[in-house]
């Protein structure tokens, strides 16, 4: 039992010490980033624009770290924002005004998107990865067909609030995120639906055994996928006061998974944490500013990122961490070794 | 009664005939051998990416990085060629060899790390477009005699059919893989660990050095595609070819390879792309069409393919 909570307290600690470490360091070489004003009834500053614009990533993340747990992965969650983005971009400019209306049939475009999900991967028993590529491929196709290839934008005041907008002081997109984020957390975890996802992930044929319907698991987990995607499409849509098809959420659902992976979750499933998944987002989004604080050209943000991927899986390899404590025990023992050390550096540059 | 094994082949050649056919009755011009010649050298680059996904999807991986290897070998050698006045020939081994070193890092992390090659291989698309980028972020003309000679070099066929440089190539790298996939010791330990990677190692095949030199092939034909795309752009972008690596996946399913590996044909991979480009074909020769039709239809046609593999899987007799 006690090893089980050292596991768990350090799951937590290296994220968050990643994203604690980050700050430090934007603290550092720009000491006005934590300064934060109030005005005009809602608050100002670098922190709160990270947060701001972590937000749509941040969504999606919650979303994906329970497709991941179940050891499947979302690659269309873009792709449907930029659907969820256009269907309401449609029916404001069609002359609907009732803002449930507009953000219900976003939402329930998402819906189906997911339900396509969940079918092809929980019920036809395809590979995830080319299940929601089909989405992903087809999915800006049908987006362009809603908006028939234009940029459409519109004017509804109600609807940019979405992406504008403050509640308590926080930009809307944040508290947005909160709410989706304490109802999912209240769904997986004080139900027993946290446990039967990371049962499915873990284990598909030992969890059937015990009875579980994995087939209505897996679909249920792409459509709340969906449904956030659908969400953030719609605070993209809000936040630019239009739909743009082919721009919306691009290359959104590699941050999104980069985002799960940093939090620490295994792509091959079985375990989650939805808190850990939005620590990722906002790691993410504060080593953006990092880069753009630091004066390193934006250029060199890709390949930043990549190494930052390539390190963290590096840590969470056992091989790796083997290597590493073995490094650790050589450096302390007079005899040294080349053969683990350039091992290692040539891992690193790759 | 036709081999099963044969059955995705022969749909997706049908099919193709089909779109083929129905695109000759309706539109002048369409049934005509440099139309269909067109389509092999409009489309070369993607055939060649595609063979070597072929490679990786055989043997139950993926490859991702496919379309930021091709981005950053047109921006290697437009700045090695306009920039470091290197000339071409010089060029093209330096940055094959480069990209075949980028397909064997990608290999061995996932083979000795045990990482799925589903994010090492995002992680390297994420890092050969971020090197791209870093080169240059602006398009770079290519200014060299030997690449007008090359992009021009080419013969007449069967009237007005036009053989060029890239149909040559591709059409090389075709015939060399579809040896190497079918008759070759290599090639079967691609069909072997593709079918089961544990009883595979069992048997005594080499596991690391067979990922490592499939993910190298991958990169390797990647780079060629991407030598052979700037023959087509006389430039270099980071932001070009994006999105190739999914139409490289979308042909080898549509060709019939089964997408968790040990089943398919290089041919295939050929009817696949030829199928994409001929509904690209269809919808230009109409003109009322709009382009994203192109996606819908890919989309479409994938889910079909993929569905077709189920039934065949499942209906397999034991």
């Amino acid at each position: 039992m006690n090893t089980f909570k050292n596991q768990n307290l350090r799951r937590y600690l290296w994220p968050c010490i990643g994203l604690l470490a980050l700050l430090v360091i934007n603290a550092i070489i720009a000491p006005e980033f934590f300064q934060i004003e109030f005005k005009d009834g809602r608050f100002y500053g670098s922190l709160i624009d990270v947060l701001n614009r972590a937000a749509p990533v941040a969504l999606l993340a919650i979303g994906m770290s329970l497709v991941i747990a179940t050891a499947g992965v979302d690659l269309s969650v873009g792709s449907i924002m930029a659907i969820a983005g256009a269907v309401s971009a449609y029916y404001i400019t069609k002359g609907v005004d009732n803002l449930a209306l507009i953000i219900g049939a976003g939402l329930i475009a998402g819906l189906i998107a997911g339900i396509a999900n969940g079918f092809l991967v929980g019920y036809m028993s395809i590979q995830p990865i080319v299940a929601t590529l089909i989405l992903m491929v087809a999915g800006r196709g049908i987006a362009q067909l809603i908006n028939e290839g234009q940029i459409v934008t519109f004017d509804h005041p109600g609807f940019a609030f979405l992406g504008t907008g403050s509640f308590l002081g926080l930009p809307f997109p944040v508290v947005l995120v909160i709410i989706t984020f304490a109802i999912v957390q209240l769904l997986t975890r004080r139900t027993a639906l946290g446990l039967y996802i990371e049962a499915v992930g873990a284990n598909p044929s030992a969890s059937h055994y015990m009875g579980l319907n994995a087939k209505a698991i897996k679909m249920s987990v792409y459509c709340v996928a969906a449904l956030c995607a659908a969400l953030a499409g719609m605070i993209a849509a809000a936040d630019i006061r239009g739909s743009d098809a082919n721009n919306a959420g691009l290359w959104l659902e590699l941050d999104a998974i980069l985002a799960v992976v940093i939090g620490g979750a295994s792509l091959m499933g079985g375990r989650f944490s939805i808190f850990l998944a939005i620590i990722g987002a906002l790691i993410i989004q504060t080593l953006t500013v990092t880069i753009i604080l630091s004066g390193i050209p934006p250029k060199f943000n890709l390949l930043i990122k990549a190494s930052a991927i390539i390190l963290v899986l590096l840590l969470q390899s056992p091989l790796f961490q083997k290597q590493l404590a073995q490094l650790k025990f050589r450096k302390s023992s007079p005899t040294n070794n080349t053969s683990v050390n350039g091992n290692n550096k040539e891992t690193k540059n790759a | 009664m036709l081999n099963r094994k044969l059955i995705p082949l022969a749909v997706t050649c049908c099919l193709f005939f089909l779109l083929f056919g129905v695109g000759s009755i309706q539109f002048e011009g369409f049934g005509t051998p440099r139309v269909f010649f067109n389509l092999l050298s409009d489309n070369a680059f993607l055939i060649i990416a595609a063979v070597g996904m072929t490679f990786v999807i055989l043997s139950g991986g993926i490859d991702l990085s496919v379309g930021a290897v091709i981005a950053l070998t047109g921006v290697v050698c437009s700045v090695l060629i306009s920039k470091y006045q290197w000339h071409p020939l010089l060029v093209f081994p330096v940055v094959l060899i480069g990209g075949t070193a980028f397909g064997a890092i990608m290999g061995a992390i996932i083979h000795y790390y045990k990482m799925q090659p589903f994010i090492v291989t995002l992680a390297g698309m994420f890092f050969a477009r971020g090197l791209a980028s870093v080169i240059s972020e602006e398009s770079i003309p290519i200014e060299h005699e030997f690449y007008n000679d090359v992009s021009a070099f080419g013969f007449e066929i069967l009237g007005d059919a036009w053989i060029g440089s890239s149909t040559i190539i591709c059409l090389m790298v075709l015939v060399v893989a579809i040896i190497a996939a079918h008759y070759t010791r290599f090639g079967g330990r691609v069909y072997a660990i593709g079918g089961d990677a544990n009883s595979s190692a069992l048997m005594g095949i080499p596991l690391a050095a067979t990922t490592i030199h499939i993910y190298a092939i991958s990169s390797f034909l990647a780079t060629l595609a991407g030598i052979v795309y700037s023959f087509y752009t006389f430039s270099g972008y980071s932001l070009a070819a994006v999105g190739v690596e999914l139409d490289a996946i979308a042909a080898v399913v549509i060709g019939g390879t089964l997408l968790t590996g040990g089943y398919g044909y290089m041919f295939g991979t050929l009817m696949g792309v030829l199928i994409m480009g001929v509904v690209q074909t269809y919808i230009s020769f109409d003109g009322t069409l709009s382009s994203w039709w192109t996606k819908i239809v890919i989309g479409g046609l994938l889910f079909c393919f993929i569905a077709l593999q189920q039934v065949l899987v499942r209906v397999k007799p034991r």
